[in-house]
């Protein structure tokens, strides 16, 4: 019996410290139990088989398209059209190559040179559409109501084509005055409500190809707000005023569309003074047709009322985010199942290349051969591990490219993805795939059993990322918060801004943390379960 | 058959984790309950919940632990090598897998009903603070209730088919690990892939797939709008779990230990 008992390892006193065995040799054991059990590795290939076959399938059920004809005689009242297409509305893209929102009306005319245009904005109001989603919006099922990021304002641009560049200074619904250029950048002036006694007063002016804005309470005392430069700006460029007024989500996750109404009085271009001549003013509705994604309502217009126009407007100039028709595909979007199904699979790996060890007795032989049990450990999971995240990034690295080109031939809009990003998903779904089976093995280690290991396993580690479509409420934001499923917030790819008013929520394809911050999340846990098995297996006989 | 089926007792009886799973059985299905109960808010204008259902949300984890307790019951046999001796005392391998099943059933009855009608407790007292109450015209949950007697009891025999297809398949795998791994993914990856696809292959994986199909006996409102009536969807999950014991039994028949 003493060499049973040798091997079980009974606690030795402190004194005698276990000869430190090298982890090359310990490493190198551990790989060769692994790669010669052949379950092992049809396990690995069938992971990355159904990762990949699932995100196919999911890739393969979106489609987008258009259809003009009735529907067929004899269907149900949900079925669509006859002479269908697939495709999705134009989305225009910005000077950085972004999807960008670019619908507003605009009253413009050519200006050549350096010029400074002046405007009062007095009045800013507006309407928001009651219809519910599906039904077109229309002018008279409106209710009073002006969006949060509902513009009006100056705006300068080499060219009326959507997604051209621009720089425009304006009042805004809620937000005060801005002072935004190419969609993306955003800076604030006059903080507070437009009132009929505190109007706002805007100024624009053009230098050689660098642009400012300023505000005022009264048209004497101005304050600058913001300045940029648009390169290659060429000398004659369109200004005018314009009103947009975005997609409100107040009432409904669906949006509705808004239509915002405002008063420029006592408008003044460059030196000339006054308003100038009527007929240079050139009304313009721009990307407000059934071809654009982004949902208006209405076409917008302009009238002369006095000295003053008045113009309305609807739209938004601003990033693409998740609104709109655009939908949520991404080149991660398509992933979550196949991941979830290759990650069931892992678990099963995972786990038995301990728990076989325990069952069969080979554990003992592995404890005598290497007693520093917390070595054995690491080297499992590093065998464990950087199997789990080279077959986890093949699999990514074929479904990222394979959805991307299903989705696009179905006729759906997928954002952009830098291949900045598109490497950082995958190395994303490659760590969370390797740090989860690192995870289970440790659950292996402290359960020792497989049937213990696998459930818990799969209940901790697989069934949170399923259980979105079961909670109701914030509580699946929770869960992608704290629980393993953090994880995979690492397939965020929707592009936010922070002057976008829309609902960021899980339903709507936004995960809640950072991708590194959900990484973070899941290394935590894994870090518990590792401390707790490499604290087991020390203190207890194998 | 009745000293196969008092053998297959006493092992089950005698294993202390047989009982720690049926306590896991109905802790899990209850706690799962009352969080739900708990994270329930009636919405404005947010119409057509399903007390009972949600009531039963339990269900959904705690036919985890019974697919363990169905699994062990066969594949600990094949792990520690005990099916040699369990096969020398009853040959005739198909009563055995039968006394097996009669047993599973009988734990599962037990644990089910347990869990079932906790979960109808929590849903009549919990529910009707979240405002799933007569005054906005939902009903108390009721076992005096048609619909809701129903989803109850059918859930409970919902229960005892997933523990009856775990042990079909168990008894074809042997395997502890690969067993619970495989009927897990059956069980919870179905619906999930089903959210993720367009309509018709939507419906018809929501007709076939085991826990969509089965979980419909809970519904008692919106019937028609539910993708399988709930007593043709239990009748899904009987097929599979006939499937299954068939699929085992005629491979326990056929093989050496």
């Amino acid at each position: 019996m003493t060499d049973t008992e040798t091997a079980t390892g009974r606690p030795r006193p402190p004194t005698t410290q276990p000869r430190r065995a090298s982890f090359g040799p310990v490493l190198r054991a551990e790989w060769t139990k692994f790669r010669t059990v052949r379950a092992w590795l049809v396990g690995l290939f069938v992971a990355a088989l159904l990762s990949v076959l699932f995100t196919f399938l999911v890739a393969n059920g979106r489609h987008e398209g258009s259809c003009t004809g009735p529907p067929p005689p004899g269907s149900g009242p949900n079925s669509p059209g006859s002479n269908c297409h697939a495709g999705h509305p134009f989305v225009p893209t910005g000077p950085d190559g972004e999807p960008v929102a670019d619908s507003y009306y605009f009253l413009n005319q050519p200006l050549t040179g350096n010029a400074t245009i002046t405007a009062e904005v007095t009045s800013l109001t507006g309407v928001i559409s009651t219809e519910p989603a599906n039904v077109a919006p229309s002018q008279t099922s409106t209710r009073r109501g002006l969006a949060a990021w509902a513009k009006a304002g100056i705006l300068v641009t080499p060219s009326t084509n959507q997604g051209s560049a621009y720089a425009a200074v304006m009042a805004t619904g809620s937000h005060g005055v801005r002072w935004q250029y190419d969609y993306t950048h955003d800076s604030p002036g006059l903080p507070g409500l437009m009132t009929d006694t505190s109007p706002r007063w805007l100024r624009l002016t053009r230098t050689g190809d660098t642009l400012t804005g300023y505000d005022s309470t009264n048209g004497i005392t101005w304050t600058q707000i913001g300045t940029t430069r648009l390169a290659g700006l060429p000398t004659t460029v369109s200004v005018g005023l314009f009103v947009a007024s975005p997609v409100s989500f107040q009432d409904s996750n669906n949006g509705s569309p808004t239509l915002a109404t405002a008063t420029f009085d006592r408008v003044s271009i460059g030196s000339r003074g006054g308003a100038g001549a009527v007929d240079a003013w050139h009304g313009q509705s721009i990307g407000n047709g059934s071809k654009s994604f982004y949902p208006t309502l209405g076409t917008g217009g302009y009238h002369r009322s006095g000295s003053a126009f008045v113009l309305s407007g609807s739209g938004d100039i601003a990033p693409g985010v998740g609104e709109g028709l655009l939908g949520a595909d991404t080149a991660a979007s398509s992933l979550p199942l196949g991941l979830i199904a290759g990650l069931l699979v892992m678990v099963v790996v995972s786990t038995t290349f301990i728990t076989t060890e325990y069952r069969r007795d080979l554990i003992r032989t592995t404890f005598t051969a290497t007693p520093n049990r917390a070595t054995v450990l690491a080297a499992k999971a590093v065998v464990i591990g950087v199997a789990a995240f080279v077959i986890a990034a093949i699999s990514a690295a074929v479904a990222i490219p394979l959805s991307e080109h299903i989705l696009k031939a179905n006729g759906d809009y997928v954002f952009p993805a830098s291949a900045l990003t598109e490497i950082r998903i995958m190395a994303g779904c490659a760590g969370l795939v390797a740090v989860t089976a690192v995870a289970v093995l440790a659950l292996g280690a402290i359960l020792r059993r497989g049937a213990g290991a696998v459930t818990v396993g799969i209940v901790v580690f697989v069934l949170p990322y399923t259980l979105k479509q079961v909670l109701a409420g914030s509580a699946d934001e929770w869960l992608f918060r704290l629980t393993p499923a953090a994880g995979l917030d690492v397939l965020g790819a929707l592009p936010r801004s922070a002057h976008v008013a829309y609902p960021y929520t899980l339903g709507n394809g936004y995960y809640p943390l950072t991708p590194w911050a959900g990484i973070a999340v899941l290394c935590a846990w894994v870090a518990i379960a590792l401390g707790v098995a490499a604290l087991v297996l020390r203190r207890r006989d194998a | 058959m009745t000293d196969a089926l008092h053998a297959e007792w006493t092992k089950l009886r005698t294993l202390t984790t047989t009982w720690w799973l049926l306590i896991a059985t109905v802790a899990l299905t209850l706690a799962v309950s009352v969080a739900m109960a708990a994270a329930t808010h009636l919405t404005a204008g947010g119409g057509g919940q399903d007390p009972t259902r949600l009531s039963l949300t339990g269900i959904y984890l705690g036919q985890a632990v019974i697919v363990v307790l169905a699994v062990l019951a066969v594949s600990e046999e094949y792990s520690t090598g005990m099916i040699r001796a369990t096969l020398s005392a009853t040959p005739r391998r198909l009563v055995l897998l039968a006394a097996k099943a009669a047993n599973l059933a009988g734990l599962t009855l037990v644990a089910g009903v347990l869990g079932v009608a906790g979960c109808l407790v929590v849903g009549r007292i919990m529910l009707p603070t979240d405002g799933l109450n007569p005054a906005h015209g939902y009903q108390l949950v009721s076992i005096s209730h048609g619909p809701t007697l129903r989803a109850a009891a059918g859930s409970v025999a919902y229960l005892i088919l997933i523990a009856l297809l775990s042990l079909g398949v168990a008894t074809a795998i042997r395997d502890t690990a690969v067993s619970i791994g495989a009927i897990l993914g059956l069980l919870y990856l179905a619906p999930v892939l089903a959210e993720a696809l367009t309509n018709p292959l939507r419906r018809h994986l929501e007709q076939i797939a085991p826990m969509p199909a089965g979980l419909a006996i809970q519904a008692t409102t919106n019937l028609r709008s539910q993708p399988i009536a709930p007593w043709p969807g239990l009748g899904v999950l009987t097929a599979w779990a006939l499937a299954s014991l068939l699929i085992g039994g005629l491979l326990l028949r056929l093989r050496d230990a």
